[in-house]
């Protein structure tokens, strides 16, 4: 069990400086940190690794204290038996793959030592590359040596820093089935910090959302990012939709209340919020959860219907992204075969369906 | 020619770049790694020899250096002879002389080594010790040879400094460019001109070598 309660202030790109605060433990298994880019991902686990030094706090692994500011206990990093695979993987460019792998094997004999790359270049596929240099090798090959040799040290924790960005879906579930193969043995906490969604659903276990330096969500990751409370956390989520609204009534006994949208007058019906009326507030809508319709709908549940014209479509795969004009502007995710039933094109008048539900009113 | 001048200024460049490279390298080492705010003022103390007219330096190493002064006196009552106007003396004044030319190149390598191997090794559980046998001194072998060469080749064309706190024993201090000095005073302009010609094509030479290896290192011209 990892436990951290630290604080520290850092910088993100440009001058803006934000205060980091998290308090959280982290069990064995997965523990993804989701959260854009300056959330503060990258300096949390700069801290539990010992790279930096938060300015206040404690952390502790198991009943060993790493870091503590009233104790002035900094552990450094070589002692600190941390694993920490960085985004830019850092493998040493004039050391070979099995040389890169040994690097952190502190065992006695040549023979032990010749063991555990083998059996860290086998788990990781890689060992028929051991001669190599790393620069002959592909980006996924990078990625398993660079886990091979933060693994081949027996860590207590593995620190992930979007180790896995830019290989695609098949690769990126190979590498973590090897991982969690690895893991389903030793039972170590692992964190792995990422700003893409997709990486947060292959891994599917408990998610830790952050935004500037504080943790807004913590779950598993449908609760967290479905419902996203945050308009920083919207974004990173891939909510398309960020409308800008003013509360105009307040409805408790039915649990919604009913916004304007801006610019326009139109209005829309959303889970009951912390806004007070006359208040702004954001709202966000997943362009795939709304429904078109060519006619007027009638007799349906979903309490929003909004009219609109298309204005523009584009087909991305099997995905058709059209532009609708409807009161403000709405992005909406449709498939080609809808387009070619319902004879869609830029200038179609439609309605918009959204369910209440499908409103996730953000806290700023 | 005077062979015997080529060969002290030989054994005097490989000397001092020799110490500076063992010298230079902790304390390039430091500046390139260090958060310290006030590293600007060793930085400029390091680089005074660039702007420094040699004499100026060379005047006081020999105040320092006399036989009333600090490092003289010390010198004097440790080993019983004067420190001034000795090779000894000659090498300790060059150590300072071409010191921004061993340290400037080490500084440029190490700064531009990836942070994220050296983090990379201490999390592995690699000591700073390990690190920098390891990751930054293989990694930066062009800053190392850059650093040998030009403090070699700087310390070979001395002049002001060797002047001043070396002056002009043949053997013992009379260096190469002292040499030429002598030769042209003494309008032995033939001989000067086989001595300028020799140290040209030495200086020459060595810079060729340093700039086929690398661009890597403190240089007037841009990368590659």
């Amino acid at each position: 069990m990892l436990s951290i309660d630290i604080e520290k202030q850092y910088h993100s790109q440009g001058s803006s400086s934000f205060q980091l605060q998290i308090k959280e433990e982290f069990s064995p298994g997965f523990t993804v940190l989701f959260g854009p880019s300056g959330a503060g991902k990258s300096t949390i686990l700069d801290c539990i690794a010992g790279l930096q030094t938060p300015d206040a706090g404690r952390i502790t692994l198991g009943d060993e204290q790493l870091y503590d500011a009233g104790r002035k206990v900094v552990v450094p990093p070589q002692s600190r038996k941390i694993a920490y695979v960085f985004q830019s993987l850092a493998l040493f460019p004039h050391l070979s793959v099995a040389e890169n792998v040994g690097y952190g094997i502190s065992a006695s004999s040549g023979a032990e030592r010749r063991a555990i790359i083998q059996s860290a270049s086998q788990a990781f596929h890689i060992a028929d590359l051991s001669g190599r240099n790393p620069r002959q090798l592909s980006g996924g090959q990078q990625q398993r040596v660079a886990l091979a040799r933060s693994l081949a040290t027996d860590p207590r924790v593995l620190l992930l820093d979007e180790p896995l960005t830019g290989l695609d879906a098949h690769f990126r579930e190979t590498i973590l089935q090897d991982l969690r193969a690895w893991n389903a043995s030793k039972r170590i906490p692992i964190l792995y910090v990422t700003h893409n969604r997709e990486e947060v659903d292959a891994i599917g276990e408990r998610v830790v959302a952050l935004s500037q330096g504080l943790v807004i969500a913590a779950g598993n990751p449908r609760a967290v990012l479905d419902a996203p409370r945050a308009m920083a956390l919207a974004q990173a989520a891939g909510f398309e939709n960020l409308l800008t609204t003013r509360v105009a009534n307040l409805r408790p006994a039915d649990g919604v209340m009913d916004v304007v949208l801006l610019p326009s007058n139109k209005h829309l019906e959303v889970p009951l919020g912390t806004g007070q009326v006359e208040n702004p507030i954001r709202v966000a809508i997943r362009a795939g959860d709304i429904l078109l319709a060519t006619e007027m709908p009638r007799s349906i549940s979903a309490r929003n219907i909004l009219p609109g014209k298309v204005e523009s479509m584009e087909t991305c795969g099997t995905l058709v992204v059209l532009q609708v004009n409807a009161g403000a502007h709405f992005v909406v995710h449709v498939t080609p075969a809808a387009v070619r039933e319902l004879s869609l094109a830029a200038g179609a008048a439609v309605w918009l369906v959204v369910k209440t539900h499908s409103c996730h009113v953000l806290a700023d | 020619m005077n062979l015997q001048a080529l060969l002290l200024s030989v054994r005097l460049a490989l000397t001092v770049a020799l110490l500076l490279l063992v010298l230079a390298m902790p304390l390039a080492y430091w500046l390139a790694f260090t958060k310290w705010r006030g590293k600007f003022l060793l930085e400029s103390i390091v680089a005074l020899p660039l702007v420094l007219p040699p004499t100026v330096l060379g005047f006081y190493a020999l105040i320092l250096f006399g036989s009333r002064g600090t490092i003289g006196k010390l010198w004097q009552s440790l080993f019983g002879h004067p420190l001034a106007f000795t090779f000894t003396g000659l090498v300790l004044a060059s150590l300072l002389y071409s010191l921004p030319f061993a340290v400037q190149p080490l500084i440029t390598s190490f700064e531009s080594l990836d942070r994220r191997l050296l983090d990379a090794s201490s999390t592995l559980g690699a000591s700073p010790g390990r690190t920098f046998l390891r990751i930054i001194l293989p990694l930066s072998w062009p800053g190392l040879v850059s650093a040998f060469v030009l403090s070699f080749a700087h310390t070979l064309g001395e002049f002001g400094v060797v002047l001043m706190v070396g002056g002009n024993l043949p053997g013992i201090t009379r260096t190469v460019s002292i040499d030429i000095y002598d030769r042209v005073q003494a309008m032995d302009y033939s001989g000067a001109h086989r001595m300028a010609l020799l140290l040209l094509v030495i200086s020459f030479a060595v810079l060729a070598a340093v700039y086929s290896i690398t661009r890597r290192v403190w240089s007037p011209w841009p990368a590659r």
